[in-house]
């Protein structure tokens, strides 16, 4: 295999861009990604969409972003794993250099998810659980995830003012994020205070619904170097794993699983371990996904993920910083999207161009990108080289 | 959602119909052509007890569409006494009196309905049991 470069990274503001169309969006995270790479040039495009054909009525992406950014006959790709299409989708363009399919490969991740009624929105969404065994019985992603708290809380005694705690961090780093769909300071009184969704969450646990855009541009090291890019930052690591569709088939409903073994995946793949790793970005698609993915990476022990939330290990000035972008429940989420924008995050800090939200001399970091309750997850490590 | 597609789970969701693996004896529910423990490819069906106990819950505030007139109500995972794990509705009960280690028992119920002239959908829900 090739080493792999990441010399482009472009983003839409994340939010209720009512003024810009699926395509819209699209393009303009890869004209915007080119233009931060200073090429043009593409061998191929891996789309990274969850749900295009539930919020907006449109399929056969593969032919319509390819042709909206320029129409160059380009080999073209979507592929797709609920909220973890985009790091599948960055997965898919890193082997496309990896293994010399090609030079410059190009990955988008694109959820327009406006465009529907917030009912709709909440059906789209839903197909990432078990429609038959669970969606039927009246059970949604809030829900699912809720069950995963009773049942940390009960264990570990996880308290109502830790998973808040994830929120008010979270909206701290996203209220200095210039691409964050709520950069607004919270208060745990605002978590507590909002409509109850499904006990123990309230509204200020879960991420919003979001039209967003993402987009990197991978090439060989080689490459990047006769581009003259510098830092140069590399993909040292991909993990990819899944695990049951249904949350209650799982072996233990307290342990992810796949983001576990992802982790490990990617970690043995760089060389690294854990403690090897700067900060992260993380899939807080609830608060408690967050307590719950630091368990699993190994970043704290089972049960330790709230405590060491309360304590200040993940803010940004903390030991192990996490979802300094704001994360997915300030920054925003629309969900093939989520995956790429983690990584221009990470790409973003490790150039040290982060501004107020900078974490010091940070020189590797992690991704994680999880879809559904946890049914599939994709690691991703960077490094400045 | 299709008149098929309803018939065919039918043995699930009317009578908890499960596998048994003929190799390793794994239950499996729903049914699977492969045995995730043991990689057998030939089952037993069997009817599950419907008698376990409440693994953890949840009490649904803001619904899905299509469950807005059911809410506040409670779904949870309950773990049979053939040791599997099911994921349903815990009904005729007040959701707030509900706590993790409760024993219950399955009931056949109303579920939805396509509009007001479609198919009615029955399926499995839990109630307290109470050991009447």
């Amino acid at each position: 295999m090739r080493d792999v470069a990441i010399i482009g990274i472009g983003m839409t503001k994340f939010g209720e861009l009512w003024e810009k169309s699926l395509r819209d969006i699209a393009v303009e995270a890869a004209l915007k990604c080119m233009k931060d790479a200073g090429t043009k040039r593409i061998d191929s495009i891996t789309i990274g969409c969850m749900s295009s054909g539930l919020f907006n009525g449109q399929e056969h992406l593969a032919s319509m972003i390819s042709d909206y950014l320029g129409n160059k006959h380009t080999p073209a790709t979507r592929v797709e794993s609920a909220c973890a299409s985009g790091g599948l989708a960055v997965r898919t363009a890193f082997m496309e250099v990896a293994s010399g399919m090609s030079e410059y490969a190009l990955a988008i991740g694109v959820e327009k998810m406006n465009d529907v009624s917030g009912d709709k929105a909440t059906e789209a969404l839903a197909t990432a659980a078990d429609g038959d065994y669970e969606a039927f019985h009246g059970i949604n992603f809030p829900g699912l995830y809720a069950l995963m708290a009773k049942a940390h809380m009960h264990k570990y005694g996880t308290t109502r003012d830790q998973l808040s705690q994830v929120a008010v961090k979270n909206h701290h780093n996203g209220s200095l994020n210039p691409h964050a769909q709520f950069p607004m300071e919270i208060t745990k009184n605002t978590v507590t205070g909002s409509a109850r969704v499904a006990d123990p969450l309230y509204l200020f646990d879960c991420s919003p619904v979001t039209d967003g855009g993402a987009a990197v541009l991978l090439t060989t090291v080689e490459e990047a170097r006769k581009l003259g890019k510098q830092p140069i930052v590399v993909i040292s690591g991909i993990g990819v794993a899944t695990d049951t569709i249904q949350l209650c088939q799982r072996k233990d409903i307290l342990t992810l699983e796949a983001v576990k073994l992802a982790g490990e995946r990617a970690l043995k793949m760089a060389g690294k371990t854990i403690r090897d790793i700067d900060f992260a970005e993380v899939h807080d698609c609830f608060t408690i996904a967050e307590i719950m993915v630091m368990e699993a990476l190994g970043i704290v022990e089972p049960g330790q993920g709230g405590p060491a939330t309360e304590s200040g290990l993940t803010a940004l000035d903390g030991k192990f910083p996490i979802n300094p972008s704001g994360g997915l429940k300030s920054k925003g989420h629309p969900v093939g999207a989520t995956g790429v924008a983690q990584i221009c995050e990470a790409v973003t800090q490790l150039r040290g161009e982060a501004g107020k939200r900078q974490i010091n001399n940070a020189k590797t970091a992690l991704t994680q990108n999880m879809g559904g309750s946890g049914g599939s997850c994709v690691i991703h490590i960077l490094e400045v080289k | 959602m299709e008149v098929a597609k309803h018939w065919r789970e039918a043995p699930e969701r009317y009578r908890l119909e499960a596998s048994k693996c003929n190799k390793c004896g794994k239950i499996l529910f729903p049914s699977r052509l492969i045995c995730p423990q043991c990689d057998c490819e030939e089952f037993t069906k069997i009817n599950l007890s419907g008698k376990g106990t409440l693994v953890t819950y949840t009490i649904i505030r803001t619904a899905p569409p299509g469950f807005g007139d059911l809410a506040p109500y409670a779904v949870g995972i309950i773990e049979l006494e053939e040791k599997i794990r099911i994921l349903a509705q815990i009904t005729d009960c007040n959701p707030d009196t509900l706590n993790i280690g409760d024993k219950v028992i399955s009931k056949f119920r109303r579920m939805s309905e396509d509009g007001k002239t479609g198919m009615i959908y029955y399926s499995y829900k839990f109630v307290p049991d109470v050991g009447v």
